[in-house]
């Protein structure tokens, strides 16, 4: 059987990888709750801020905390020429037609950045020594590990003030009530949404950054596996809520983990684990973990 | 709201069928040629993006050499039809259909990564175009396949050299796997190996640990930890080059420094470029040596590949790939005809062609005899000779 040392390995393993899930999860579920969007670009999003990291860093030289905020700020402006682009023109449309568009700008920022950067995998530079290694007792971990958990709490209380304490979230939360009604009352919806897509963004850039620490690896499909994961945790969580795409994200981490540990022949079953995880909880409780409550909804 | 739930994973299952196809496809290459008969069309199938783009680029690159300086033969000339199989199995037999349907290829190159070969191999039969694997070493691409060939050693061959390598230069008792169960290349290659330590340690529970994961996965820490529970002399991981590296990175972030050896795929510069300091000390089976050279094609091959790529070292599957086309061009010399079934009896009946990989004769189950492969290990971010290994 397991010793505690192994099985404190897989926790801390778990956990890391559950924040990173949380952290895009959020992102998600933020676009979701205001446009009723599932922002199926989003992690073709965080691929880009992927590949901005690695040029700033790698082609331009750049130093590792300038690059952040160029990629931070570059990743929100793409967010915001998406929604321009390919959303904000399907305003009155029925919500599947932007939700097919949303896919369109998945496939087109697939492709272009395969044609553009090649297939080919590329590393993904050391940043700040984020990457080394250190042990606490037996179990090792990266310094990232520790970061990352702490990034995503930090990250969704920010997320949660904005929303629930300025005046551009309570915009935000009148545009998801009703947007027609709040372009009646004043509020210049234009705006509100696409200060949404740049907070999503810029929330997939700095998931995409902690990412790229913890799996160097960047290339144009890499976004299509952690989307869809992530969009499970949102959705697990309750999609919509905050607080409830942490939770999702943490849970599915954690789980995926545990299948691989406790049961190792069934390594290969890991993404099919996350789906089977997500329809037994839209069969058993379909709003999700935390969806249940309408006023936390953003 | 709940419809609607429903109606969003609708299409995100949507999605995902069609997640494997997203990556731009090659356009045929040199689209300007003479009239249909004055050309002889060899289609090409490789990876050229997806998870396997860096190896099936490294082999096109070797065929397109071999193209360049064997240009014509029968006094037509040979046109490559180069064509993306996205690293993706399915996508493999619509390339190859594409290249015998619409292109009407008089034979096939290809591919890296014995699944994709595989794959199309009921294709190449069916249609009766002969198909020549420069780097796929899984018995199955072969076996049964009268129209299959490869210029490239078997994996039951390779299992064998790097068990060998594990038993005797690492004094390994205990080993563990972490194999792609997705590609057949990983699960033969490992099967064959589990075999051969099994054989050379007379223990039976020789291989302490089997851990698994898919094409594309990025986070390998609890199979490492898992394998590393039961404390092995040595993890035999072959598989995709990227994955590789990036399980050997998930070890060292764990303070792991149990030797870490694989296969044949691994010799790609994205191997390093990835992996970077943590894969240094790796250990894998190859094909070739471009500082011993074997036949005098090797000279020839190392001087138009120093000349086009003056930077870059040359890496076993390029070279394969160059014997590919020369097997093929030779045989279309040989039988004075571009049709599929004659170019498939004169590469059958190829005896001591001279490869830049050495001599090549293709046996009764289509495979070229080779009995020596070249061991590498990474130091200083390069791929550097340490052994050669010949089996009777």
């Amino acid at each position: 059987m397991m010793d505690m040392a192994t099985f404190m390995q897989h926790i801390t393993n778990g956990v890391s990888v559950g924040s990173l899930y949380a952290l895009i999860a959020i992102g998600y579920t933020m676009v979701y709750g205001i446009l009723r969007l599932i922002n199926f670009a989003h992690g073709d999003i965080f691929m880009m801020a992927a590949y901005f990291m690695v040029f700033g860093i790698i082609t331009f030289q750049l130093p590792w905390y300038l690059t952040v905020i160029i990629t931070i700020v570059l990743t929100a402006l793409l967010g915001m020429l998406i929604e321009k682009c390919a959303y904000s023109t399907l305003r009155d449309a029925p919500k599947t037609s932007i939700l097919i568009s949303a896919i369109g700008v998945s496939y087109l920022l697939e492709n272009l950045s395969t044609y553009l950067f090649t297939g080919k995998p590329r590393a993904f530079p050391e940043i700040a020594g984020l990457a080394q290694t250190f042990q606490i007792g037996s179990v090792t971990m990266q310094r990232v590990s520790v970061v990352i958990p702490i990034v995503a709490v930090i990250l969704g209380i920010i997320l949660l003030f904005i929303i629930n304490k300025t005046k551009l979230g309570m915009a935000m939360r009148a545009v998801s009530k009703d947007y027609e009604i709040a372009r009646i009352m004043g509020i210049k919806i234009d705006r509100v949404i696409a200060s949404t897509f740049a907070i999503g963004s810029a929330l997939a850039a700095v998931g995409a950054i902690l990412w790229g620490v913890k799996y160097p690896q960047v290339q144009p499909m890499m976004g299509v596996m952690p989307g869809l994961k992530c969009f499970i945790a949102a959705v697990i969580g309750g999609i919509g809520n905050i607080k409830g795409a942490m939770l999702g994200g943490f849970v599915l981490g954690l789980g995926e983990i545990l299948l691989i540990a406790l049961l190792p022949q069934l390594t290969g079953y890991r993404d099919a684990f996350a789906f089977i995880f997500l329809i037994i909880i839209l069969l058993v409780r379909p709003t999700g973990l935390l969806g249940e409550k309408i006023t936390e909804k953003v | 709201m709940k419809r609607f739930i429903a109606m969003m994973l609708c299409l995100a299952m949507t999605t995902m069928s069609f997640a494997g196809c997203g990556g731009s496809s090659e356009p045929a290459e040199e689209a300007a040629a003479p009239a249909e008969s004055d050309v002889i069309k060899i289609g090409v199938f490789e990876p050229l993006t997806g998870a396997n783009a860096a190896g099936g680029e490294l082999e096109v690159e070797g065929i397109k050499i071999a193209n360049k300086l064997y240009p014509e033969v029968l006094g037509k000339k040979i046109e490559l039809v180069v064509v993306d199989n996205k690293s993706d199995k399915a996508e493999a037999t619509t390339a190859v259909a594409r290249l015998i349907e619409k292109e009407n290829v008089s034979a096939i190159i290809g591919s890296w990564g014995s699944g994709y070969s595989i794959a199309a191999g009921d294709l190449v039969k069916t249609n009766q175009v002969p198909a020549v694997g420069a780097s796929c070493t899984n018995p199955q691409v072969t076996q049964g396949n009268d129209y299959y060939f490869r210029v490239c050693f078997l994996d039951p061959f390779q299992g064998t050299v790097m068990a060998n390598y594990a038993y005797e230069k690492l004094g390994a008792r205990k080993a563990a796997i972490i194999q792609e169960v997705s590609n057949d290349y990983s699960v033969g290659l490992a099967s064959f190996f589990v075999t051969a330590f099994k054989e050379l340690t007379g223990d039976e529970n020789a291989i302490v640990a089997t851990a698994n994961y898919n094409t594309g996965d990025m986070e390998f820490s609890s199979q490492i930890t898992t394998v590393m529970a039961e404390k092995p002399d040595v993890i035999f991981a072959p598989g995709n080059f990227t994955e590789s590296a990036l399980i050997v990175k998930a070890a060292r972030q764990q303070g792991i420094d149990v030797p870490i050896i694989g296969g044949d795929t691994w010799e790609t510069n994205e191997f390093i470029e990835v992996g970077g300091a943590d894969v240094e000390g790796c250990v894998m089976s190859t094909f070739f040596d471009e500082n011993s050279p074997l036949t005098d094609e090797t000279t020839k091959f190392l001087e138009a590949y120093k000349a086009e790529y003056p930077d870059k070292n040359v890496a076993a599957v390029t070279a394969l790939g160059y014997d590919a086309y020369l097997l093929i061009y030779k045989a279309i010399e040989a039988a004075g005809s571009a049709e599929p079934q004659a170019i498939r009896d004169a590469i059958a009946q190829t005896t001591d062609m001279a490869g830049s990989t050495g001599l090549i004769s293709i046996n009764a189950e289509g495979d070229a005899d080779k009995n020596s492969a070249v061991i590498k290990i990474v130091k200083d971010g390069k791929f550097e000779y340490y052994d050669t290994v010949v089996l009777g």
